[in-house]
C-alpha cells in the first residue's frame, strides 16, 4: 500500500487545505498524475502524485485542513491488488493524525515560524488553549503589547459571534509567506556575498545568431542562457546545490528556483527541474509555461518544492545589482542584475561592452567565499562558451 | 459626624487598650508585663491607667533587659499563667529574640509535644513617629520566618482589639504586630465588636480588577487607594492578610483566580520580605491565573530617616499604590 500524504511545499508551509479530490476511490493513477488541488499561501496547487496504482481510500475530507505529512489517501500500488497491509495501516493512521484539528484561523500556517514574537500572559495562553484561540491572531493590549484574559475573551466573543476572522487574502499570505521566509533566512543564515562582472558581448552575439532561426514565439532570452550556465556550474561545484539541514546535504537533481514577481507585490519560485539536463529551448519552453502559471498562482506541487538553488534575475531596464536573499533551506541564490553597456579594459585596451554584474549570496555555515569564487568564476567561463550551453 | 447606630469610634490605641482590659478581667492568669507598662502608662500610653485598675501584679513593670523578662514570661507561660509580653517595639525585640526563637517557638518540638508555651508578644512596628532608625523598622518579616509561632498584624481597629483575646487562647506562642503610627488614628467600629479569629486573611472590599494584598499599616492605605481608583472606573479587591505565618494561601489565592492581577504592599523593605515569599507561593500555585506580572511596593531599603518627608518618602503611600495599579491596569 501507498501512503499518500500532504506534501511540504517550501520550508514555510506546514500545513495546507484539501480543496478538492480529482480522483476518487478506484481511479488508476500514474506518475506525474494531479490528484488533489490543496490550498496553501502560495495560493491553489495541484498536487502530484509520484507512483503508480489504484486509490484505495481517501482519508481526508475536502476544505479539511491538515499538517504537512498527514495520510491524506492510500494507494494499491499497480503489482499488488488486494489491500492485505490495510488493516495495519488503519490503525497507523490513527496514531499518524494529529488529534486536535489544525485551528483553521488566519495567519496560523506561518504562526510556527514566528511564535516566538508575542507575548501572553499565562492566563491569556491557557483560556486560548482551552478555547482553542490562535494566539497570533490576537493583538495585545496589555504591557508591553502582551496579550491578556481581555483580548481573548474579545477573539472569542468574535469567534462566537461568527464574525469571521478576517481571511487574508492570496496577496496577504503571499507577503506573510514571504515574510516568514525572508526572516527565517535571516536570523539563521550567515551570507557571504560575492560580485563578479561578466562580458555578455559573446553570449548576446550568440542570442542573435540563434534567434535568427527561430520564429518569434521560440526565441531564446538571455536569462535561458544564464539559468543553463548557472546549471552547468553547479555540476563543478556541487556544494551549492543542497540544504542545509543540521549540516549540508547536497542534492543530486539540480532544480533550479526561478524568481517570479508578482504584479500585486510578492514572490513565487518554481523550480526549473533537473534544468543541467535540459536544452537551451526545453529552459525556454519552462519558463515559458511556468512563468504565467506562477503569477496565477496555478502552480504544481513539484514545482514548489523541488528547488535545491535559486536564482534572481531583475532583467531588463533594471538595477544593475542584487544581492539575494537565501531562501531557506537552500545554501545559495545567484544573482542577475540587468545588462548595460559599461566602460571595459581588456587587454590595455578600453571599450564599452553589454556588461552583467553576477552576485551569489551564500550560506557561510555550507561553503566559504573560496566556493563561491570558484562558483562564480565556471559561471562566467561557461558564459563566454555560450554554444557549448 | 454622628456614629451610626451599634458603632462607636475609637483610637487605635484606644482598642488595643481595651483588648488588654477586657482579656485582664476575662481570665484571672493573664498578665501584662513590660517596660513602663504601669506607672508610666506604656511608652505608646497603651496601658495608661490599666495599673489602678489590676495592681503592680498584673500590670508588671520589668528592668530594661528584653531577653530576661521575655524568657520570664516563656517560663511563666509554661507554669500554667498566660503573660502578655510586651516589647516596646520590634526594633528592641532583636534583645530577645534568642528567647523568642530558640525557647518559644522550639520548646514543644524540643520536650516532644509535652510543654507547649502560650505566650503572647506584643511589639510596635514600623515608623510614622520620627522616632529616626533605630525605632522605625518593620521586621514582621523577620518573625514571619520562624517556624513555631503565629504572627499577627493588627492593621485595622477591630484586629487592635479582638486579635489579643483570641490570641490568649492559643496553646502557642503568638506575637502580635501593633502599628506605631496608627496608634491616634480614630475609625468606626461595631460597638460590640470582641475577639477576632486568628487564622484567616480578610476580603477588605470585593474587586475584581486587581488583587491589592497588605498587611498592617498598608491596609487603610490600600483601602484609600481602592477608593480613589474606585472613583476611576477601577475595580480593586483589598486583601487585609491578618496573619503573616501561617499566610493564608487559600484567601490570596482565591483572590488571584478571581482578578488575575496582584499587587503586593508592604512597609517592611523589599528583599525577602512577606511579599516576596507570597510572590513565590501565587507563582507555584496560580501561575495559570495570571494575566500579568504580580508587582511589589515595599520599603526603601535604607535605614529608615528622621525629617518626616523622608520618611513618608521611604515607604508605600496611598499614592503610590493608586500611580503603580493605574500603571498595571491601564499602563500609563
Amino acid at each position: 500500500m501507498i501512503e499518500f500524504c500532504m506534501p511540504s511545499l517550501g520550508a514555510d508551509m506546514e500545513a495546507g487545505t484539501l480543496c478538492e479530490w480529482l480522483v476518487s476511490p478506484g481511479s488508476v493513477v500514474k506518475r506525474g498524475d494531479i490528484i488533489a488541488v490543496v490550498e496553501t499561501q502560495k495560493g491553489l496547487i495541484d498536487i502530484e502524485v509520484f507512483e503508480e496504482g489504484t486509490i484505495h481510500k481517501l482519508l481526508i475530507k475536502e476544505n479539511e485542513k491538515v499538517p504537512v505529512g498527514t495520510l491524506m489517501a492510500l494507494i494499491i500500488p499497480a503489482k499488488e491488488t488486494t489491500p492485505k497491509t490495510e488493516k495495519r495501516l488503519a490503525e497507523k493512521i490513527q496514531t499518524i493524525r494529529p488529534t486536535p484539528a489544525i485551528q483553521t484561523t488566519a495567519g496560523g500556517m506561518i504562526a510556527a515560524g514566528i511564535k516566538s514574537s508575542f507575548k501572553a500572559s499565562p492566563l491569556a495562553k491557557r483560556m486560548a488553549s482551552e478555547k482553542n484561540i490562535d494566539l497570533s491572531t490576537v493583538k495585545g493590549s496589555g504591557e508591553g503589547g502582551a496579550i491578556t484574559r481581555e483580548d481573548v475573551e474579545k477573539a472569542l466573543m468574535e469567534k462566537e459571534a461568527g464574525i469571521p476572522v478576517v481571511k487574508p487574502s492570496a496577496v496577504e499570505n503571499i507577503r506573510l509567506a514571504v515574510a516568514a521566509a525572508m526572516t527565517r533566512s535571516n536570523r539563521e543564515i550567515p551570507h557571504y556575498y560575492l560580485e563578479t562582472r561578466v562580458d555578455m558581448s559573446r553570449p548576446l552575439a550568440f542570442l542573435r545568431e540563434a534567434n535568427k532561426q527561430r520564429t518569434v514565439k521560440q526565441r531564446l532570452l538571455p536569462v535561458v542562457l544564464l539559468i543553463k550556465a548557472v546549471a552547468k556550474a553547479l555540476k563543478e561545484v556541487p556544494d551549492l546545490n543542497g540544504y542545509w539541514e543540521y549540516g549540508l546535504k547536497l542534492k543530486s537533481e539540480i532544480n533550479i528556483g526561478f524568481v517570479v514577481s508578482l504584479r500585486t507585490g510578492g514572490v513565487m519560485i518554481p523550480a526549473i527541474h533537473e534544468a543541467d539536463k535540459k536544452t537551451t529551448d526545453e529552459l525556454m519552453d519552462s519558463l515559458n509555461d511556468m512563468i504565467p502559471r506562477a503569477r496565477a498562482m496555478k502552480l504544481r506541487s513539484s514545482e514548489l518544492a523541488d528547488s535545491t538553488v535559486t536564482i534572481t534575475s531583475l532583467g531588463d531596464e533594471n538595477v544593475e545589482t542584487v544581492f539575494g536573499v537565501i531562501y531557506p533551506p537552500q545554501v545559495a541564490i545567484v544573482g542577475f542584475g540587468s545588462i548595460t553597456e559599461q566602460p571595459w579594459a581588456e587587454n590595455e585596451k578600453l571599450d564599452s561592452r553589454p556588461v552583467l554584474r553576477m552576485t551569489l549570496a551564500a550560506d557561510h555555515r555550507a561553503t566559504d567565499g573560496n566556493t563561491g569564487s570558484r562558483f562564480l568564476m565556471t559561471v562566467k567561463r561557461n558564459l563566454q562558451k555560450p554554444e557549448t550551453l | 459626624m454622628n456614629t451610626p447606630d451599634g458603632y462607636i469610634k475609637i483610637t487605635y490605641r484606644e482598642a488595643l487598650k481595651q483588648a488588654l482590659r477586657v482579656s485582664l478581667q476575662k481570665d484571672e492568669r493573664v498578665f501584662l508585663m513590660g517596660e513602663d507598662v504601669g506607672r508610666y502608662g506604656g511608652a505608646f500610653a497603651v496601658s495608661k491607667g490599666l495599673l489602678g485598675e489590676f495592681g503592680p501584679d498584673r500590670i508588671m513593670d520589668v528592668p530594661l533587659s528584653e531577653s530576661g523578662f521575655t524568657g520570664a514570661g516563656i517560663g511563666a507561660a509554661l507554669g500554667g499563667l498566660r503573660p502578655i509580653v510586651e516589647l516596646m517595639t520590634v526594633n528592641f525585640s532583636l534583645l530577645a529574640m534568642d528567647q523568642v526563637v530558640n525557647n518559644a517557638a522550639t520548646l514543644l518540638h524540643m520536650s516532644g509535644g509535652q510543654l507547649n508555651v502560650p505566650v503572647v508578644i506584643r511589639m510596635s512596628t514600623g515608623l510614622g513617629r520620627q522616632l529616626a532608625a533605630q525605632h522605625s523598622h518593620s521586621w514582621e518579616p523577620i518573625y514571619a520566618h520562624i517556624p513555631g509561632l503565629i504572627v499577627l498584624s493588627a492593621g485595622t481597629h477591630e484586629d487592635a482589639r479582638g486579635m489579643l483575646p483570641a490570641a490568649l487562647q492559643s496553646p502557642d506562642p503568638v506575637v502580635i504586630f501593633e502599628s506605631n503610627s496608627m496608634l491616634n488614628l480614630e475609625a468606626e467600629i461595631p460597638a460590640n465588636s470582641g475577639m477576632v479569629d486568628i487564622t484567616t486573611a480578610h476580603v477588605k472590599r470585593e474587586g475584581k480588577d486587581i488583587s491589592i494584598i497588605t498587611y498592617g499599616a498598608g491596609v487603610y492605605k490600600a483601602m484609600d487607594a481602592a477608593q480613589i481608583l474606585a472613583d476611576a472606573g477601577m475595580n480593586p479587591e483589598v486583601i487585609d492578610l491578618r496573619v503573616l505565618r501561617p499566610l493564608d494561601e487559600n484567601a490570596v489565592m482565591t483572590s488571584v483566580r478571581k482578578t488575575h492581577r496582584v499587587l503586593l504592599v508592604e512597609e517592611a523593605w523589599g528583599s525577602v520580605n512577606i511579599s516576596a515569599e507570597l510572590s513565590a507561593r501565587i507563582m507555584e500555585q496560580a501561575f495559570y491565573e495570571l494575566d500579568a506580572p504580580v508587582q511589589r511596593l515595599g520599603g526603601m531599603e535604607v535605614p529608615i530617616p528622621y525629617p518626616k518627608h523622608l520618611e513618608d518618602a521611604c515607604v508605600p503611600q496611598t499614592a503610590d499604590i493608586v500611580t503603580r495599579i493605574k500603571k498595571m491596569l491601564q499602563h500609563d
